[in-house]
Order: structure tokens, then C-alpha cells, then sequence
């Protein structure tokens, strides 16, 4: 665990080991601590980032749950923050404070079909969900992935999908918005896809993330196949400071995000969706 | 043609129709390949068919001058292409070419307009499965138009 001795909110001191370029804006970064330990974490958590100097992000961690030695987030350069992240080297220090909030229902999956849902940058806190879905794969039904992204240049995890499509257990389906010459594969928006993917709707779990008119959507079209309410999990996002409910900033009507969430199941904050302004 | 009009009578956007409806639908349908690359129909073209994709993948693309096609919208095994035949002036608003090796059922949009207007009762519920279509493809539409995507520099 990142947790200092010190308490929730003081970062505890890692370095980076390896960034790797995802897209032209995201990048992944592999972080190890200052002294020996292990980082463990349930998938759909997050951490803290703190780049000293500068500020610190929520970031959702994209690695693997079952390697605790080195803690990987998938980061997209929007903000002050974030932009200087993305210029750290090998070696170079960072606070993390974590990990934080719920986490996706896998054991609640099992034995039913799993539909994973991800929109953009939505993939990151995924991730680990695949991972732990693949590594017991024989406990699921049906398992598919339906990401979506805008365009063929911003798909990520490349090497790692193509590996996952060559699973005869897997249904992985990849959309773009738009796309010019040379795509051969889907073009539209992802929840086209949900009535096209084979599962059984009384025996779905369905874990949703990203932009949230796209979480509105693919749920829409979840129901419509008669998935129930209290079966599909979301991951919401707000602007995330204390990460332990303490400041208020991330309040998304009677929850905090920080703490409550970022996972959510659906059922639980439906009435949310409606109100415009949370 | 028996198995024209059965494959017709199962399909899901046909599903309920009478099996008079079904036989007149299948005096007007042929089976049809398209080889990967090949263009099914071509922005301003007479828009007189509709396809039902029996196998492979339709991609729609629009052309951009000086900037080459762009694409919007892929049309599975199962799905419909082609909803212009419905509409005057009957014209295609986009360019349709195969992905791969595409088998699909043409049907012959000339011939199921005068029909329609013969058996208003066919016609109507042709309308109500095609408004149905256009319908999702708008919806689609507008979310790729929000671009939800897109980067928001803090």
C-alpha cells in the first residue's frame, strides 16, 4: 500500500521506472516505491499523484492487481499537472497517496456474462479488470469488451487488445468515431455496439467507463437489452483534491466520489442522472 | 427463392410481417457479392435499393475535396444499408464500399415504392421498421457530433 504511516493525505515517496507513450496526449507511467514494499489494490481504484512542486491528480491505476511490485497508471496530458508528469524520466520522484475508492464487482461477476464498456481514456481504469477477469476466466460466462475512442490514432493499449482478440474466449470489439484511409474496423459510437454483443441480459454484469454522456448512453442501450439496474457498474468522475471525502469538492449528490466511488452500481445513483447540475 | 423468402421471413427486421407481405418483399429480392473495396453505391447516385447484409461489413464514407474520405459509420452482418430509396429525390448522401468479402440481399427499392403504394398496409409497416432505423442512426449520429472525446485543456 501507498499509505504513508503518516496519515491518508501525505504521499509516500516512489520513482518512476518506465514511461511508455500511448497515444500523441496519454502516456503510462510505472511507478516504484523509495523503499521496499508492495502496492496492492482492488481494480477500479485510484491514486493520488503528486509531482512535487507542481500539484497532484486523480489518477485510476491501469496496471495489474496481481503485480503489487510496480503500481502503473495510464495518464492523458490535459492540465498543468498532468503536462509535467508526462516530461519525468526514469528515476525521477512522485507522491502517491493511496489507493483510493470502490472497486469493479468482479467477484460479483462470476458466473455470469461480463460486459466491459469503455469510452476514450475510459480503458485506463479497465484495465485491471481485464486483467483480473482473464485470470479466471473459466469462472465467467460470455466476456466482451466494447471500447470506443474518436479516432484509430487514439486507441490505447494497442499490443495488448491484439493479444486479447487472438482469445477465442473473448469478444473484443473496437470502435472509432471516425476514421480516414486504412481502418478496417468499426466506425460509430460505442453503444451502437451493445445490441450486437452476445450475452444474456438476466445474467450480466456490465462495468461502464467514461465520458459520462457516454455512460448515459451505453446504459440506455443495456437497458433496452433488458440488463437490470442494480447489474450495471459505472465509474464517475469529479474533481477529485482530499481523496478520503474530507473536502467536498468531488460531492456528487449525497456521495463523494473519493469515497463512495469512483464505482458505482447503477441502481444506486440513477435519480443522479437526471438532475443536471450534481 | 424458397430460401430467399425464408431467410427474409426469419430476419428480425422482417419479423412479423405476413407471409404474403414476405413472398411480394422476396419477388423483389436477389442475392448479391461485393469483394472487398468494392463500392455498393456512390454519393448522387439514383438511390432505387436496400440491402440487408447477410455477411461482412459495409463502411459509409463521405467525400471531402483535397481531403479524402472520411468515414462515418460501418454497417454489420444482420444490419440495413440504405434508407435513401424511401426518401425523394431517392438519391445516396454517402459513399457504401466493402470492408471484405460482403454477401448480402439486395431488394429493389422501385419496386417496393409502387408496391407500397398498392398495399398501404406493407407500406406502413415498411415505414415504421425503416423509421425505426433512421431513428438509431440519428441518435448515433448526435453522439459522434458531441464528440465526447475530444481533449478539454484545463
Amino acid at each position: 500500500m501507498a499509505q504513508s504511516m503518516a496519515g491518508p493525505m501525505v504521499p509516500a515517496h516512489y520513482h518512476v521506472k518506465k514511461i511508455k507513450k500511448e497515444t500523441f496526449d496519454t502516456f503510462t507511467i510505472d511507478l516504484v516505491p523509495e523503499t521496499r514494499g508492495e502496492f496492492t489494490f482492488a481494480a477500479g481504484q485510484f491514486n493520488m499523484l503528486y509531482v512535487f512542486g507542481i500539484g497532484e491528480v486523480p489518477i485510476s491505476i491501469s496496471g495489474d492487481p496481481a503485480l503489487p511490485a510496480t503500481i502503473t497508471h495510464t495518464v492523458r496530458s490535459v492540465g498543468t499537472v498532468t503536462n509535467v508528469m508526462r516530461t519525468l524520466k526514469r528515476g525521477d520522484g512522485l507522491g502517491v497517496r493511496g489507493p483510493f475508492g470502490s472497486a469493479w464487482p468482479i467477484q460479483e461477476a462470476t458466473g455470469n456474462d461480463v460486459v466491459i464498456v469503455a469510452g476514450g481514456i475510459g480503458l485506463a481504469p479497465l484495465r485491471p479488470a481485464m486483467y483480473e477477469v482473464l485470470a479466471q476466466r473459466q469462472k465467467f460466462s460470455n466476456v466482451a469488451l466494447l471500447y470506443g475512442t474518436r479516432s484509430p490514432a487514439d486507441i490505447l493499449f494497442e499490443d495488448e487488445i491484439k493479444k486479447w482478440r487472438g482469445h477465442f474466449d473473448l469478444d473484443i470489439n473496437i470502435t472509432v468515431d471516425r476514421a480516414t484511409g486504412g481502418w478496417y474496423g468499426n466506425v460509430g459510437v460505442v453503444p451502437t455496439m451493445i445490441p450486437k454483443t452476445p450475452f444474456d441480459p438476466a445474467q450480466t454484469v456490465a462495468m461502464i467507463c467514461g465520458p459520462e454522456i457516454m455512460i448515459r448512453f451505453s446504459v440506455m442501450a443495456l437497458r433496452e437489452r433488458g440488463v437490470p439496474d442494480n447489474k450495471i457498474f459505472v465509474s464517475m468522475e469529479r474533481n477529485m483534491k482530499c481523496a478520503v471525502g474530507f473536502c467536498g469538492h468531488c460531492q456528487f449528490g449525497p456521495h463523494f466520489i473519493c469515497k463512495d466511488g469512483p464505482v458505482f452500481r447503477y441502481s444506486d445513483i440513477r435519480h443522479l442522472f437526471d438532475i443536471r447540475e450534481v | 427463392m424458397e430460401t430467399l423468402q425464408r431467410y427474409l421471413a426469419e430476419h428480425p427486421f422482417l419479423k412479423d410481417l405476413s407471409a404474403e407481405q414476405i413472398t411480394l418483399l422476396a419477388g423483389c429480392a436477389s442475392n448479391v457479392r461485393f469483394d472487398t473495396n468494392e463500392f455498393i453505391f456512390r454519393e448522387g447516385q439514383e438511390a432505387d435499393k436496400f440491402y440487408i447484409i447477410r455477411h461482412g461489413k459495409i463502411l459509409l464514407e463521405v467525400f471531402r475535396p483535397n481531403q479524402g474520405a472520411l468515414a462515418i459509420q460501418t454497417i454489420d452482418e444482420g444490419e440495413i444499408l440504405g434508407w435513401s430509396w424511401l426518401v425523394p429525390p431517392y438519391h445516396w448522401h454517402f459513399d457504401a464500399r466493402a470492408l471484405g468479402l460482403t454477401r448480402a440481399i439486395v431488394l429493389d427499392g422501385k419496386c417496393l415504392r409502387s408496391k407500397c403504394e398498392e398495399d398501404h398496409d406493407l407500406g406502413y409497416e415498411l415505414l415504421k421498421r425503416f423509421s425505426s432505423i433512421i431513428m438509431e442512426r440519428l441518435q448515433a449520429t448526435r453522439i459522434q457530433l458531441l464528440d465526447i472525446y475530444k481533449r478539454n485543456d484545463a
